[in-house]
């Protein structure tokens, strides 16, 4: 079971962030197939967030054949994002860890750092889109 | 909403209630013992014949007492209007606490329909428990009081408790002042000045006029005579000193009295009138002893009258019920505007 | 779907001052609705035609159906949460619950005496005592506890500290999956209502400026930003909410249905807040070039 929760100063809408919260988890591996997602009631309570905004997330996982509902019991999760993808963690985890050191020790603070893996992470992506 | 109104009423009620069982203890107490020296006092005076300085003594020797009772029962009204009426709405209106109670499954009119029967009739059963205690406790003193504190006088007369208790329906329209007054001091501050105003008003203004007064003329004696004089002050004139009471009509209200010669005119009224008659010779010449009634006789033979104007003792219940009407009109306008006032203005 | 509140150029005035005009808004059932404005926007006033409390003066109103307060039955069906939460002082908290039962038909005890034991509210404490939280949260449960089909609440949280804000709104959205009904409520600050409503109407100067679900606003509203431009050369599509401009850019949050597809715009996504603002706004702005206009 994992606990929503949500940041205003984001930008990031409020379903999408539940959204991108599951999906974090299932990376992770905090969710694994067969867990139980909160019930919409729970997570309207503990957030004081629109029921609506919770079901459309919800909603979103399950057309993303993450999730299924089962009527009466909840919202279970089927598959996992993690797969064999997470035995890879560990090495690439390293490999920042080194990368980042490299950084630091050419004189970049942690600004430096986040502005460069952002602009280089967008410019990649986009050529990939391309 | 019954249980509720009776909810908030408790504290006050059960109050009211304390002071009233005191006072009818302090009454159950000292009645019978009162009831039983008039009745000695009677038993005493009617063998020589002095029951009137019997009269006078016995109700000089309680007025104070009779007073202040006369008072309570008064007041008792006013400050029921005051700590029930002028808050019963207002303090809702200053909490907001209207908007609470308007928004259960209840309409308003019902809300202020049972907010002014229950006190009303609360108020009104203790108000006429409270006049019909007085009323028991000080029927004696009724009986012996002087002209000035007879049923009919002002004071009295409100303190006497009307027929069906109703009268004390005049508390009601103190509460509707309420709703249009929306803070509970000044409404509490209106109650008051309201209410002296009507009692004031009512026996002043009204009252005289609710039935044509009787005016006619009485020959002067005991009954309508404080005394007769011979100011020789004033070069030896006679003067009588009327009251205000009227031969025949014990307990009447005298409205005004005046002194009349034979043909008609006025000679002056109240206090100490001069009577154009000889005293050099003849019945009213201070000589002979037993003056003073040969005197009277004398003047009324001469054709000297008391011209007073009144309301007599057998209208005391045909006023109060003429009273109990205006109030009851006024109450049933009041509670009309009210309704109509929490349908349109407020919110 | 259905309606629960139909209002048609309703209007409200007090003297010669008018709280509330040509408001004409169709809210569908099953949503919570905020109700955003500066104060003395007519927020309350709205409401309070709602309820019944107050009549129009001008236009309709009609009420899951019915007119407001038109009898007891049509009371049962709506809730009311008055500002500043009022409660009987000098009642204590079981006085409450016994009214709750006593005024209306419908009332869920269990429901009520749950609630006041889930908030640890003792029975026997006079409602005066209570804590500005506590006193919400009773006559939040006198609302709900009526099980009413709308439930109204006027700036419900604006006297709370943050912690008794966020516990209010937790239980009464809690409310909302448990029991089906719809809500309106109302606040001045957009942050209150940002994350708990899913239909938004927005009032300024005693007017609606905008009324429809958060997503679909969201959805319609864009930044522009760009070289500097005229409001009049913008596609007739694009409904101009608001427009700034310095002497080489401008600024436009736009309202509209299709794609914006000249490429001289950098178009960013709104938050509710700035679309509220946004909104706000623009009525300020009118209101000065009209007082230009008749300098002029």
């Amino acid at each position: 079971m994992i606990e929503f929760h949500l940041d205003a100063r984001s930008g990031v809408s409020p379903y999408l962030q539940l959204v991108q919260q599951v999906r974090h988890a299932l990376r992770l591996g905090m969710l694994r197939e067969g867990d139980q997602l909160p019930t919409v009631k729970e997570v309207v309570a503990h957030l004081a967030i629109n029921a609506n905004t919770v079901l459309k997330a919800y909603r979103e996982l399950e057309h993303e054949g993450l999730v299924a509902a089962r009527p009466g019991v909840g919202t279970f999760v089927t598959s996992t994002l993690a797969g064999a993808s997470l035995a890879a963690h560990g090495p690439l985890r390293l490999e920042l860890r080194r990368w980042l050191a490299k950084a630091r020790r050419t004189g970049l603070d942690d600004d430096d750092i986040e502005a460069l893996f952002m602009t280089t992470f967008r410019s990649t992506a986009q050529e990939d889109i391309a | 909403m019954i249980w509720l109104t009776w909810r908030q009423l408790r504290g006050s009620a059960a109050m009211m209630a304390a002071l009233l069982v005191l006072l009818a203890v302090v009454l159950a107490v000292t009645g019978p013992d009162l009831a039983s020296r008039y009745a000695a006092g009677i038993a005493a005076c009617t063998q020589d014949d002095t029951c009137g300085r019997f009269y006078d003594r016995f109700f000089s020797g309680h007025e104070f007492s009779f007073m202040a009772l006369s008072l309570v029962v008064l007041v008792l009204p006013a400050l029921v209007g005051l700590f029930w009426g002028a808050p019963l709405i207002t303090r809702e209106l200053e909490a907001g606490t209207h908007l609470l109670v308007w928004n259960q499954s209840v309409t308003r009119r019902r809300w202020l329909a049972v907010k002014l029967a229950l006190p009303g009739l609360v108020a009104v059963a203790a108000a006429g428990l409270c006049g019909l205690a007085v009323t028991w406790w000080s029927g004696p003193l009724d009986k012996s009081a002087s002209e000035n504190l007879a049923l009919m006088a002002p004071l009295v007369f409100g303190a006497r408790h009307r027929p069906d208790g109703v009268r004390r329906l005049r508390l009601r329209p103190r509460r509707d002042q309420g709703m249009v007054v929306r803070h509970t001091l000044p409404a509490m501050a209106l109650t008051l000045a309201v209410f002296a105003a009507v009692q004031l008003a009512m026996p002043l203004l009204v009252r005289p006029h609710l039935m044509p007064a009787v005016t006619s003329t009485f020959e002067l004696g005991q009954a309508n005579m404080e005394g007769i004089g011979i100011n020789q002050d004033r070069g030896g004139v006679v003067e009588i000193h009327l009251r205000s009471a009227v031969p025949g009509h014990g307990g009447a209200w005298v409205l005004s009295g005046s002194l009349v010669d034979p043909a008609g005119r006025t000679l002056g009224d109240g206090a100490e009138v001069t009577v154009p008659i000889s005293t050099t010779s003849g019945p009213c010449a201070p000589s002979g002893s037993p003056v003073m009634d040969a005197c009277a006789a004398e003047i009324n033979r001469l054709g000297y009258r008391q011209k007073a104007t009144y309301q007599p003792l057998e209208r005391f219940w045909p006023f109060q019920w003429i009273e109990t009407g205006i109030y009851a009109f006024l109450t049933l306008g009041l509670t009309w505007l009210s309704f109509w006032w929490i349908r349109r203005r407020l919110s | 779907m259905t309606s629960v509140l139909q209002a048609h150029e309703l209007g409200r005035r007090y003297g010669k001052r008018w709280a509330l005009r040509e408001c004409t808004i169709d809210i569908p059932a099953g949503h919570v609705v905020g109700l955003v404005g500066p104060n003395g926007a007519g927020k309350t006033t709205l409401l309070k035609l709602a309820s019944g409390q107050l009549e129009p003066t001008a236009g309709g109103i009609t009420v899951l159906g019915g007119r407001p307060a038109g009898g007891p039955e049509q009371l049962a069906k709506i809730g009311f949460v008055a500002q500043d939460t009022p409660v009987y002082a000098g009642l204590t908290v079981s006085d409450h619950l016994r009214l709750g039962a006593r005024l209306n038909p419908r009332w869920d005890a269990a429901m009520a005496r749950e609630r006041i034991a889930r908030l640890g509210l003792p029975l026997t404490h006079r409602a005066g005592r209570l804590s500005g939280g506590q006193r919400a949260q009773l006559a939040l449960t006198l609302g709900l506890a009526k099980r009413p089909e709308l439930l109204i609440l006027d700036e419900p949280v604006a006297s709370l500290d943050p912690l008794a804000r966020r516990e209010f709104l937790q239980h009464l959205m809690e409310a909302t999956v448990e029991h089906e009904f719809s809500v309106v409520l109302s606040s001045h600050l957009v942050s209150d209502l940002e994350r708990t409503c899913d239909f938004l109407i927005v009032l300024a100067d005693s007017r609606v400026q905008v009324a429809g679900e958060v997503d679909k606003l969201l959805a319609t509203h864009h930044r522009l930003t760009g070289p500097r431009r005229d409001p009049d050369r913008l596609p007739a599509d694009q409904h101009v909410v608001s427009a700034r401009h310095t002497d080489r850019q401008s600024t436009f949050v736009i309202r509209t249905d299709g794609p914006i597809h000249d490429p001289a715009w950098t178009v960013t996504q709104l938050s509710l807040e700035d679309l509220v603002l946004a909104h706000m706004d623009q009525r300020t702005a009118e209101n000065r070039r009209a007082a230009l206009e008749v300098r002029r």
